[in-house]
């Protein structure tokens, strides 16, 4: 997902014998869907991995602009580009909600910077792979931001308050985002030229699979899940989101009669679900070690934005310190 | 230098109401806040009104005063309008 193998610390969940008073009562709190806030008191263990899974979710979203900013200039009319301007900036709110909701954690922003720019900290696999079309722009909106969305809606209920808020108002805006994507590969599939309705099932052969490894390892890979599970910082299985994701999205490619790149993709009357091939994992662990096709890439744009920046952010700091210290002293005068 | 300090913004919304917190963000300083605050909460059309405040000079209460802060309207229920049965033959009350 937006955040992939996030770490827990943890080898196994405690019971409840295991617990401190204090865990236990945390726990209680928990399991009654009380919300945890930032000033109450939280295992370590529960701290540093929401920092990483809240840090990673924001990063995503900052790194998550530059995929798309890649069209900003070539969009296709006046509307497109200032519908994909507008979600652009969207993506920069949702980072910035969730910057402040990790910094309630105890850890400062320049910290967070600093760690996706080391390459410390993750971002999603998702955006490794480039937009080599109009279509991918489309395609990023409605696989990309609807994966987003699967995940995110629970997120709205997770334990801790800060994030829960964060995440309801990102949800609130980011349908726009999945709807604009369908929009845009509608107007290619259904009213466009041979070659448009090519380009797009060329777009979606492309993000299909790692749209699906968004969601993560399998289940029986996934080892921190139980412990995130319990804590509620995590609310439904990969699997499960991932097998949503699908069920949720196959008619909807079948309306814009694309073909899902799958051979074994069939329906499964008695699971009532689809069934689909297997997933090549060595491709996912590899993006997230940093070996996908535009790794190096993303992050060189974010620590050229970051350097770039520097003399713009110290000097808006250096004329406020100035403009108090002129205040002060014009009191002190008076 | 430093980070931008932070500041936490409440917006009033266009039916009338109270200012709301929303959420925070870093500013060099207050002017700058509302503006920023513009771009990252009311980009739907949200608020009339955009209230900044540096974060470090709100005083919260602390998580473990809950007990003898609010303790004592929990016990007080007879503050409420329906603690008390009105016969129907008064009329609207």
């Amino acid at each position: 997902m937006y955040a992939q193998m996030v770490k827990t610390d943890t080898t196994s969940v405690k019971t409840r014998e295991e617990m401190s008073a204090e865990e236990r009562a945390f726990q209680d709190r928990v399991d009654a869907d009380i919300k945890i806030e930032a000033k109450d008191w939280m295992p370590e263990n529960y701290r540093k991995t929401l920092i990483r899974q809240i840090s990673q979710h924001a990063h995503s979203e900052i790194v998550g602009q530059l995929p798309e900013a890649n069209w900003l200039t070539r969009a296709p009319t006046l509307e497109r580009k200032a519908i994909l301007l507008a979600k652009i900036q969207d993506e920069a709110g949702h980072g910035l909600y969730l910057y402040c909701a990790a910094e309630t954690l105890g850890v400062s922003r320049d910290e967070l910077t600093e760690q996706l720019l080391t390459g410390k900290a993750k971002y999603s696999s998702i955006f490794n792979y480039p937009t080599l079309t109009w279509a991918d722009v489309g395609t990023i909106g409605w696989l990309v931001d609807g994966a987003a969305i699967m995940n995110q809606v629970p997120l709205q209920r997770c334990s801790f308050g800060p994030y829960s808020r964060a995440m309801i108002r990102v949800c609130k805006e980011e349908s726009f985002h999945q709807r604009q994507g369908y929009d845009a590969l509608m107007k290619m599939c259904l009213k466009g030229t041979a070659a448009q309705k090519a380009m797009c099932q060329d777009a979606f052969n492309r993000w299909w699979w790692p749209s699906l490894m968004m969601f993560g390892p399998p289940d029986k890979e996934s080892v921190h899940s139980a412990q995130s599970m319990a804590w509620k910082i995590k609310l439904n299985s990969n699997d499960e989101l991932r097998q949503k994701f699908v069920d949720q999205t196959v008619p909807q490619a079948e309306y814009l009669g694309l073909e899902i790149p799958d051979p074994n993709l069939s329906w499964n009357e008695e699971r009532g679900h689809y069934d689909f091939g297997e997933i090549d994992w060595s491709e996912l662990f590899s993006v997230v070690r940093g070996d996908g096709p535009c790794n190096r890439e993303r992050l060189a744009a974010r620590r050229k934005a970051w350097d770039d920046g520097a003399w713009f952010r110290e000097g808006l700091m250096a004329h406020a310190e100035k403009k108090s210290a002129r205040k002060d002293t014009q009191k002190n005068a008076a | 230098m430093g980070e931008w300090p932070l500041w936490e913004v409440f917006i009033r919304g266009q039916h009338g109401g109270n200012h709301r917190h929303v959420g925070s963000l870093h500013a060099p300083d207050a002017e700058k806040a509302v503006m920023n605050a513009r771009d990252v909460y009311t980009r739907r059309n949200e608020g009339v009104s955009i209230w900044v405040v540096r974060a470090t000079d709100i005083t919260a209460s602390a998580p473990g005063e809950k007990g003898p802060l609010f303790e004592p309207s929990n016990s007080k229920v007879y503050r409420h309008p329906t603690f008390f049965d009105i016969p129907d033959d008064v009329g609207a009350m």
